[in-house]
């Protein structure tokens, strides 16, 4: 049964190291397919022909894109990320620095996000139908339709710009003790709760009443468990391997969605550190990034499958 | 608070307030003033306060100032060579110093060199202040400022004026104190070019820039490119007065809400260059202050003269007249703009040409020169894009003054990255957006000239040509004014580029920041301000 379970989670592995592979190669010739280069970006209006073909050959801008793309895998293999074009810095120091922010920032709104959305989803499934349910799905709705740059906009608005609580701006690790963290983290991560936790409140609450329906449930309901005994100890254990599933998705938007988050809020997070890469088109560091984004995501998912396997006996077949 | 909370205070009305304050007005007339506007004596006492207050301000030492430019990247960079943006200019300005300045009243001064001096325009002779010593103790000698001239020639170094430091031909150390800087050709504005902000001087030999090595008022303690940087105050600095703030933090806040909600909350005390549609929300806020520049930056519709329909006689002329450049000013630049005459030379210029009058909105005089190209009711496609400022409200106005004479001017928006590789200087008719440059030979140079790298409407003149060069190697400034007077009615009536106005840039800051002048060489006091303003406790 282990040994089962073990090249299960090796098959998932393997095809998670080639998916890598694989978006690494697309996005080098997503990147080949931009207009212009760095050279042209980096000299800007200025660029006169001369001065691009000086920058590009100073730079080896000029050898074939295979062979860039082969150089940079080769570094891969020995853990060397290269340097960025734009400020020749270590790629892998650039990425390090705002990757800590980004877990900083993500594991915050995990640990708010999720027992958030645990309680609610469940909730409002064992009370389906109730005026309890049908305010907060009614809400959860209105959250989904919102575009998050709404929430962050209006919260500083409220928050910082009228009622002066918070502060406006969130410099990751640059502020001291509890409080000030506290007061720096509460609007980016009030906002990114909004976001994620309403995909999970749904989600849970689907998956909870879907195994609900089973008979095994109604049979615990003729036995006379009690409504909440039957969805903890009888539904629930059956809904985790779905509700694992829509979290990893929600928080896998962690790490590379919150683009708006941390333009609003100037948290110096990965998500900015790529949309600066594609503008600058700094080959090395995109990929750097996008390989961050891949693996991050692919962690998430593959923990979500093995957590799936391990509660359900049947996927083990 | 509410009786005292004024409506529709402007920028303007701020700007009228302090004029009448300077010329001597009473606080009696002040408020006949206000009252005259419709402000009640209340509300006009607490402006009053404010514009005062501000005048009477003297400097105090100390304290942390944040902040925020409109943009920040992985680019950023401390090389003022390869400096591109203004949070860029900001930096160096902060770090480093330039042989030569020029004031808020764009008059040269000298900052690193004590005399620059020359008897033909060609050699040049420039004598360095002694006593000015880099952050790291070294002493500033003639070869950093020969090292710091010859990078620019380097392709490896990606210079940003590398076209113009061409004209460079040597640079030699006569002596500690005394270099000598020998042009290819006559040019009597040299010493106005050494005042840009990419000739900044370094310590030679540098190669690695995140240090930030310079002579400048503050020296550098913390880089992080597209995150943020601090300087604390230089105790050594050269200038008997010494930057008044402690330390400065500066970095960018791409979102213009963002930016502006910031400064109202009180987390920044500084942000810079605000879009014209958020000032409504910054005026009449207390404790919030706006201030205008109108520094020659432009947005200008380009029709390339060798490509149709650019190349049909009227054409160029009848786009000129179609451009209603009141109403852009009115609506699409909320009054943050000065009309312009299509040439790039600015009103702050002492040679901008004053006699050469704008043109008026003429819509039917434009449907007759259409109608004689033969181009009325033809699809004509117009590029614009958020690249160029306020591009595409000025499309849209167009277009609708198209459309009431029978013109299909066809507006296509296109995203702003690539934009300036992608279409400007290749479509037909598109826009384009223009910084001010120091010098009328430079925007001519670069925009005008048969062999400009920038010629933005393919323009062609022999004549023009001769006359830039001619001017270039002029010392007397009369001369000279007369020679750049004739090329800009050259310009305004042949080239295939429409300058409707000239863009005013608006910065908002706390009202605890002082010292903070316009300036016309761009926004933030010409990005130089770290080094002038103060804090109040």
């Amino acid at each position: 049964m282990n040994s089962q379970v073990l090249s299960l989670i090796a098959g998932r592995v393997g095809v998670a190291l080639v998916t890598l592979l694989i978006v690494s190669f697309i996005v080098f010739a997503a990147t080949e397919m931009l207009p212009g280069d760095v050279a042209q970006v980096l000299l800007g209006q200025a660029a006169t022909p001369e001065a691009v073909a000086g920058l590009r050959e100073a730079m080896h801008l000029d050898q074939p894109a295979i062979m860039r793309f082969l150089n940079w895998l080769g570094g891969l293999l020995h853990g060397d990320l290269g340097h960025s074009y734009t400020n020749r810095m270590a790629v892998a120091e650039l990425i390090a620095a705002r990757l800590e922010n980004t877990l900083k920032l993500a594991a915050i709104t995990t640990s708010v996000a999720v027992p958030v959305a645990l309680a609610f989803g469940i909730l409002t499934a064992i009370w389906r139908g109730s005026l309890f349910d049908r305010a907060i799905s009614t809400l959860v709705v209105g959250v989904i339709s919102v575009p998050e740059f709404m929430v962050a906009t209006l919260a500083v608005l409220v928050f910082a710009v009228w009622l002066g609580w918070l502060p406006a701006l969130s410099f990751g690790g640059s502020t001291q003790g509890i409080w000030d963290i506290l007061r720096a983290y509460a609007m980016p991560v009030i906002t990114l709760t909004f976001v994620v936790s309403a995909q999970m409140i749904r989600m849970t609450r689907a998956a909870v009443i879907e195994t609900m329906k089973s008979p095994y449930v109604e049979m615990a309901l003729l036995k006379g468990a009690s409504r909440s005994r039957m969805v903890l100890r009888h539904a629930l254990p059956n809904a985790i391997g779905p509700i694992v599933n829509a979290m990893a998705l929600s928080l896998s938007y962690l790490l590379g969605g919150v683009i708006i988050v941390e333009t609003i809020f100037n948290y110096p997070g990965v998500a900015k550190l790529m949309v600066d890469a594609v503008a600058t088109r700094d080959l090395p560091l995109i990929q750097g990034c996008a390989m961050i984004f891949c693996l991050g995501y692919l962690l998430l998912i593959t923990i979500a499958d093995v957590v799936a396997i391990l509660s359900n006996p049947r996927l083990r077949h | 608070m509410s009786e005292k909370k004024v409506t529709n205070w402007t920028s303007a009305d701020d700007a009228m307030v302090e004029n009448a304050l300077r010329r001597g007005a009473s606080r009696r007339d002040l408020l006949r003033m206000f009252m005259m506007g419709g402000i009640g004596a209340v509300a006009g006492g607490s402006i009053l306060g404010r514009a005062s207050a501000a005048l009477a301000a003297t400097p105090v030492s100390g304290g942390h100032l944040r902040a925020a430019g409109w943009s920040s990247s992985t680019a950023d960079t401390l090389d003022p060579a390869a400096a591109s943006l203004t949070t860029d200019y900001v930096r160096c300005c902060a770090y480093y110093n330039r042989l030569t300045i020029l004031d808020e009243h764009g008059q040269l001064q000298m900052e690193l060199a004590e005399s620059i001096e020359s008897d033909d325009a060609v050699v040049w002779t420039v004598k360095l202040k002694s006593g000015v010593t880099f952050h790291n103790g070294k002493t500033l000698t003639a070869d950093d400022v020969v090292f710091s001239l010859q990078r620019h020639s380097d392709p490896a170094v990606g210079s940003k004026v590398a076209t113009i430091a061409k004209q460079i031909a040597e640079v030699k150390a006569e002596n500690p104190t005394t270099v000598r800087i020998t042009l290819a050709a006559a040019n009597a504005d040299l010493p106005t070019i050494l005042a840009m902000h990419h000739f900044m001087i370094v310590a030679e030999g540098t190669t690695d820039f995140s240090k930030g090595n310079g002579t400048g008022a503050f020296v550098s303690q913390e880089f992080q490119p597209g995150v943020r940087s601090v300087g604390v105050r230089n105790e050594n600095y050269f200038k008997p007065q010494k930057a008044h703030l402690e330390s400065f933090e500066y970095f960018g806040i791409s979102d213009d809400n963002a930016r502006v909600n910031a400064v109202l909350s009180g987390d920044i005390d500084f942000g810079a260059t605000i879009k014209p549609q958020y000032t409504r929300i910054a005026e009449g806020q207390p404790g919030v202050v706006l201030s205008k520049t109108t520094s020659g930056n432009y947005t200008n519709l380009n029709m390339r003269l060798d490509l149709s329909p650019g190349d049909k006689a009227g054409f160029v002329e009848g786009m000129k007249y179609l451009l209603n450049r009141e109403l852009i000013q009115r609506s699409a630049l909320r009054g943050l703009a000065e009309i312009a005459n299509d040439q790039p030379i600015s009103p702050i210029s002492a040679f901008h040409n004053a006699e050469l009058k704008p043109r008026e909105y003429d819509p039917e005089r434009a449907k007759s020169l259409f109608d004689k190209a033969g181009l009325l009711g033809q699809r004509i496609e117009v590029v614009t894009s958020d690249a160029a400022g306020s591009a595409t409200d000025m499309a849209m106005i167009l277009q609708q003054a198209g459309s009431e004479i029978g013109m299909n001017l066809d507006i296509q928006r296109v995203p702003s990255d690539g934009y300036w590789s992608n279409y400007w200087l290749k479509a037909p008719v598109h826009f384009g957006n223009i910084n001010p440059r120091p010098t009328p030979d430079i925007l001519f140079s670069l925009l005008y000239a048969s062999d400009a790298p920038w010629n933005e409407s393919r323009y062609q003149s022999e004549k023009f040509d001769s006359m830039l060069l001619e001017a270039r190697g002029e010392l007397e400034f009369a001369r000279r004014k007369e020679i750049y007077d004739e090329m800009q009615v050259m310009i305004s009536n042949e080239a295939g580029t429409a300058i409707p106005l000239y863009l005013s840039n608006v910065d908002i800051h706390s009202a605890k920041l002082h010292g903070l002048r316009p300036s016309p060489l761009g926004g933030q006091m010409g990005y130089a301000f770290a080094e002038y303003v103060w804090l109040d406790a």
